[in-house]
């Protein structure tokens, strides 16, 4: 939590910002916006519960500032805009492949998001494929420099685009030259479903991501459960949201700091827990409250304004964080040693921590989110600075993974309790390149137990997904060197895999 | 019929056992005994002499009624036992039944597209395999065989299990019948019969060959490719020998060049056979 005192400590912070060599310009811009915007109070008052639970750390805000005035996530209706083109934008509706590309690259530029740049660029193959008569050379040449442009002037790897899951000409395209272009940008998503997706564009997928780490799985047909007609997306790390909309605000509570604070299970669940949650979904509201009222997004924006969104389809995220320390704490206070993953009373606890979970948030009705029955969505939050010792989501911790069998079967069950979004990324040794069919086994495995997300990378490799973003390897030594790096993402990295042991993730043998 | 067959070791996830994801069993027990054997205490079966009994230091190994038995939970890997053994063999084994083995298997469900049987010589077990094979396919899963090819197929006594099996893979150590007697102890005959045979019946999957300097390889590779050219479908996995697990008598063998590695699966490629360089 920034809190400024005083005029002296403001003026400190931004000389500091204006003399940091590893910052661009651009970031340099960002962080004094963001000081800017710390200025301010928060939006629960001074008294309020909130404050004594984040410095416990029971709760995290993430951060994201302390008077948001721009949603955090934004799913614009790219189709809309190819279809009518845009009033603010001067835009035409495009006729062929370099308009609608030509449209997609200055509106991706117009949508802000908590990072400042777009985490939800569309489905890109469903948005082009219209475009495309026949693949040639000029074809792939404007799709590649399409996706070049992205990656230099996008700068952060949490702008995500979706494929599938129909195998198309433009997906094709993508997963051929990605491994050439190695991007961090964007992150990308295959909504996979075994009926739809043929078998040989899934392995041309796995291919692509055990060389890039993109793209990920998405379990297509178990996602459409939740969201019946409502269209959605996969945003940012792993977000599943409404298009035409996104989301509010992202907090978070640690599992494992309420734990540490609880006497025994029974007080943690109908005690502390409900507590917490009760603090975290009014602080939530109140956030959505100043966003939608006091700022100018939803009044005049020209998204809002010429539809590309509607404050209807916007949900406040409910973020989780630490079930693999909680369970291991709450079992310690009751005399037991179990571990998620390898434990099955383990396993029964965390269902029960998160079937808890799960009643206390939906018990809130929000004024907003009539998309999502006025309720906050549960989302498996992936882990921010300040997490040492806290595993991401309902992870199981790294170093503690079972088996894959086992790691899957665990994680399944408890991606389920998180409709926007969780996912698990395992990393295999190099031989399975030979034989990507077989990762396409394990993740009709997966999907058949209802995990929702998945992913793979290869061990050397030099991109590889982090929490659930990509970063590469070679940057991190080089933003670790005190080196400029163009994209923010490697900042957010360097706790996760200089302290978090991320490189550490077991290594499929095969 | 013998009920039950000796298993060395069950990996419940391959990538590197045939097509898809598989279950891969190793038997114990070989009717080849190669110079190059990556695992070779898996060639001979356990007589129990005891002899590695006192030597485990883990105490995972006892004598119970004259047989030596094995504690997978106690045992630290360390191979003493291989090391000391007399016979060149290994106690880390276990008898199952078909049934005991089914359930092993089902464990894997629903990740895996199917099983490879490998060894030792699966083969040796066939009886047992042709039971296994139709209990897996009734799962909706796929059985390979990874066999050396040494006891004829077309055998009647196979019929059952050739018909039972989705595929088979098949190493060709030698075209040439003095090398292969060489490297294997035993004649290349059948191997190169069975090889045309699964051929024609459409479940030869996969050839393979190690590459060894000085051996004739770029004789087996012709050959081997152009008797099996009118058959579609097939890959043949060229593999750099790599000296692990092997007898320290065996230990000075080399792999060949790059350079002729690319030569050999030029020759094959031309022979219309698809090649995985391994």
């Amino acid at each position: 939590m920034e809190i400024f005192d005083k005029v002296e400590d403001i003026k400190r912070e931004v000389m500091n910002t204006l003399e940091n060599q590893s910052l661009t310009y651009e970031q340099q811009t960002y962080r004094l916006a963001k000081i800017a915007e710390n200025i301010m109070d928060y939006p629960v008052s001074k008294d309020d519960l909130f404050y004594e639970m984040y410095n416990e750390g029971k709760i995290c805000d993430l951060d994201e500032g302390h008077a948001p005035y721009a949603p955090r996530y934004i799913l614009p209706d790219y189709e809309k805009l190819l279809r009518e083109g845009s009033e603010f934008l001067r835009l035409t509706p495009a006729k062929n492949l370099k308009q609608a590309i030509n449209s997609l690259l200055i509106f991706y530029h117009h949508v802000p998001s908590i990072t400042r740049f777009p985490v939800y660029i569309g489905s890109l193959d469903t948005l082009l494929e219209p475009f495309i008569d026949e693949v040639n050379d000029d074809v792939i040449e404007e799709i590649k420099l399409f996706l070049i442009q992205l990656d230099r002037t996008i700068n952060d790897s949490f702008c995500h685009a979706n494929i599938g899951p129909y195998e198309t000409k433009v997906g094709n395209i993508i997963l051929d030259i990605i491994d050439e272009l190695q991007n961090v940008t964007p992150n990308m998503t295959l909504l996979y479903d075994s009926e739809i997706t043929p078998d040989t564009f899934a392995e041309k997928a796995i291919k692509a991501s055990l060389n890039t780490a993109n793209p990920a799985f998405a379990n297509l047909s178990y996602y459409k459960k939740d969201f019946n007609e409502v269209p959605f997306g996969i945003a940012s790390c792993y977000n599943a949201l409404p298009t035409t909309g996104g989301a509010f605000t992202l907090s978070r509570i640690r599992l494992n700091k309420i734990a540490d604070d609880s006497k025994g299970i029974d007080d943690f669940i109908n005690g502390e827990l409900p507590k917490v949650v009760d603090t975290l979904v009014h602080f939530m509201e109140s956030k959505i409250d100043f966003l939608v009222n006091k700022t100018s997004f939803f009044k005049s924006s020209f998204l809002i304004r010429e539809g590309f969104v509607k404050i209807e389809n916007f949900v406040g995220l409910f973020g989780v964080v630490g079930l693999h320390e909680c369970i291991e704490i709450l079992s310690a206070k009751e005399g037991k040693t179990f571990v998620l993953g390898t434990d099955k009373e383990a396993e029964e606890l965390g269902i029960k921590i998160m079937d808890k979970v799960e009643e206390l948030v939906n018990k809130f009705t929000s004024k907003y989110s009539p998309v999502w029955n006025s309720k906050f969505m549960l989302h498996a939050q992936v882990g921010a600075a300040n997490d040492k010792g806290t595993t991401a989501g309902t992870r199981i911790q790294i170093g503690k993974e079972p088996d894959l069998y086992q790691h899957i079967r665990t994680a399944a069950r408890l991606q389920q309790y998180f409709p926007s979004g969780t996912g698990d990324h395992f990393p295999f040794e190099s031989t399975a390149e030979k034989n990507p069919k077989a990762i396409l086994d394990i993740f009709k495995g997966a999907f058949k137990l209802n995990m929702r997300y998945i992913s793979c990378y290869k061990e050397d490799g030099d991109l590889i997904r982090v929490t659930g973003y990509l970063v590469k390897k070679s940057d991190l030594e080089k933003f670790n060197r005190g080196e400029q790096v163009s994209y923010d993402t490697v900042q957010y990295a360097q706790d996760p895999l200089n302290d978090y042991g991320i490189l550490e993730r077991k290594v499929q043998n095969v | 019929m013998c009920k039950t067959a000796t298993i060395n070791k069950i990996i419940p996830m391959s990538l590197v056992d045939g097509p898809g994801n598989r279950t891969a069993i190793f038997f114990q027990g070989c009717n080849f005994n190669c110079s190059y054997c990556h695992n070779p205490e898996t060639i001979k079966k356990c007589i129990n002499c005891g002899e590695c009994v006192s030597h485990c230091p883990v105490g995972a190994l006892k004598m119970i009624d004259g047989k030596v038995l094995w504690d997978e939970n106690k045992c630290i890997d360390c191979d003493t036992c291989i090391k000391v053994c007399p016979h060149g063999s290994t106690p880390k084994t276990y008898e199952y039944t078909v049934d005991d083995l089914m359930e092993k298997i089902e464990e894997n469900i629903p990740f895996i597209e199917g099983i490879t049987t490998s060894g030792g010589e699966c083969t040796l077990n066939f009886e047992f395999l042709e039971k296994l094979f139709i209990k897996v396919k009734s799962l909706g899963l796929t059985s390979l065989v990874d066999t050396n090819g040494f006891i004829s197929l077309k055998s009647p006594m196979m019929e059952g299990l050739v018909k039972a099996a989705d595929g088979f893979m098949l190493d060709i150590k030698s075209m040439n019948e003095e090398e292969h007697i060489n490297l294997t102890g035993r004649p290349n005959k059948t191997v190169i019969e069975n090889a045309v045979y699964l051929a024609s019946i459409g479940k030869l999957q996969e050839i393979r060959t190690v590459l060894i300097e000085g051996n004739k390889n770029r004789e087996t590779v012709e050959n081997i490719t152009k008797l099996l050219q009118p058959y579609p479908n097939i890959t043949y996995k060229l593999i750099s020998y790599r000296p692990f697990g092997v007898r320290e008598e065996f230990l000075q063998l080399k792999s060949i060049e790059k350079k002729q590695k690319e030569e050999l699966k030029e020759i094959a490629i031309m022979n219309g056979i698809k090649v995985i360089d391994c």
